[in-house]
């Protein structure tokens, strides 16, 4: 039997953690989207999920760090596999199409190395932008913390590039979760030819749902929700 | 009876080290009722004709059973029909004046030997690795000595289908060998015989596909779309399942 090591290199254990980190990640970004949605909330209600979490202190840490460990993990195999096509492959089809049925061959599908390497630079931007970027602080319960809230809204609501730059990209989120959800799905050993469809929905909707959620914010700011609520100017 | 006018553009290569080209060849009054192949039969009795080396290309059976023919015709394995082997297309599914594109299986782990004609030999050798059954088989056992459930029997059979005609690796975007090494592996484990050797025989077959230089599968599921007996993408689920049964 081959050890842990070699099983998680091995083509199969390569596409099992593939599957395993996706699932991870899945359920962070729905996480991250409740989060986000606190903006509809009341007035501190952002500030306020802020400051809870870093009320987490050293956990927050182990969290981010591991969170992080899952991501690249995750990108690194995906990249590794994307380069290994042309080595499996070296002479490509003059021509060459899909026979449809039930391939899942689709600009989701055909595209993830792409969404993928995109969202790997737009994470980078993301954290730049929001965890490290200069906050003011607000009062909540007499305490002094980042206000996380007004930074949201003065990023989207001063800069088309931001607000549509994050828009576009949750819609290449959206098409990587509609192949990626199906995948996991299948790498993860989950079979049944009936179930298939069923999978492959239930991805479809998921990733629908997480693109939108996403999407709808950075707009809904720029075009001026949100403004009356903000301690800064909207302009 | 009609007859049809068909343009061919067909891959050409003398050797495994030689660089391939497509050549064009005109074919005249091919009958609507042959199959692919009698239709490059005629082609080849044209180029022997005029002197000129024929077009190699794989076949045996011609019946769709033994998985010897596997070409890529307008860039899909085994043509464009569903659950056909491409010697089982037949020409009226061109019309008059039609082009078509023939391409042998291209994957590093199937180099070319010449024009059409791969060697699929890596598929005997991920069989080797662990593709049987280790029992001392002697005479034929009587039938009901193992009792065997009857869906467990039909899936079984099923997946035991897989002809090896290489179409999966031919048509996965990453050269998979992924579909062919599960539905043996789904055939093999899920039976009483073969059953104490599953996490063995699925750790070793999966081994050998990979040092065979097969790519990585990508679940696109067009293996089982160009699949000419339809080996479900279950079965590779269920490999990466055994595989997990196996390690931990």
């Amino acid at each position: 039997m081959p050890t842990l090591l070699q099983a998680a290199t091995s083509q199969v254990g390569r596409k099992i953690l593939t599957g395993l980190t996706g699932v991870f990640l899945v359920l962070f970004i729905i996480f991250h989207l409740g989060g986000n949605l606190a903006i509809f909330g009341e007035p501190d209600a952002m500030n306020r999920y802020s400051m809870i979490l870093h009320d987490f202190g050293p956990l927050l840490w182990v969290a981010r760090i591991g969170l992080l460990a899952v991501f690249l993990i995750h990108a690194w195999i995906g990249i590794s596999i994307w380069l290994k096509k042309r080595k499996a492959r070296p002479e490509n089809y003059a021509v060459y199409s899909s026979k449809g049925g039930p391939s899942k061959q689709s600009l989701s599908s055909r595209t993830m190395a792409f969404t993928g390497i995109v969202l790997l630079i737009f994470v980078i931007f993301h954290i730049n932008t929001f965890a490290l970027g200069d906050m003011e602080t607000v009062l909540i319960d007499g305490r002094e913390t980042h206000d996380v809230k007004a930074l949201v809204i003065d990023t989207f609501s001063n800069s088309a590039f931001y607000a549509f730059g994050y828009a576009f990209t949750m819609l290449l989120l959206g098409a990587h979760l509609g192949h990626g959800v199906w995948s996991a799905f299948i790498s993860l050993g989950m079979s049944g030819k009936k179930s298939s469809a069923i999978m492959y929905t239930v991805g479809t909707v998921i990733a629908i749902v997480l693109a939108v959620g996403f999407l709808f914010i950075p707009l809904y700011i720029y075009f001026g929700g949100g403004c009356e609520a903000a301690l800064i100017q909207c302009t | 009876m009609s007859t049809m006018t068909i343009n061919l553009k067909i891959w050409r290569q003398k050797n495994t080290e030689a660089k391939g080209e497509f050549q064009v060849y005109k074919l005249n009054d091919v009958n609507e009722h042959m199959s692919f192949l009698e239709m490059l039969d005629v082609l080849n009795e044209n180029l022997i004709k005029e002197g000129k080396d024929p077009v190699e290309f794989d076949y045996d059976c011609r019946e769709g059973i033994c998985g010897s023919c596997n070409l890529v015709v307008n860039g899909r394995a085994h043509g464009p029909k569903r659950l056909t082997a491409v010697c089982q297309l037949h020409m009226r599914t061109y019309s008059d004046g039609d082009t078509i594109v023939i391409e042998p299986p291209r994957a590093a782990a199937f180099p070319v030997i010449k024009d059409l004609v791969v060697d699929r030999s890596a598929f005997d050798r991920i069989i080797e690795a662990g593709g049987y059954v280790s029992v001392k088989t002697g005479a034929a056992p009587e039938a009901n000595l193992i009792p065997v459930q009857e869906e467990v029997a039909n899936q079984a059979f099923d997946y035991a289908t897989c002809i090896g005609c290489g179409a999966c690796v031919a048509a996965c975007p990453n050269s998979s060998a992924s579909l062919f090494t599960a539905s043996k592996l789904a055939h093999l484990n899920r039976l009483p015989q073969g059953k104490p050797e599953r996490e063995k025989r699925t750790v070793a077959m999966v081994q050998q596909m990979e040092a065979e230089g097969f790519g990585d599968c990508s679940n696109y599921a067009e293996c089982e779309a160009v699949c000419p007996v339809g080996i479900s993408i279950s079965s590779i689920a269920e490999m990466r399942k055994n595989y997990l049964k196996a390690i931990f």
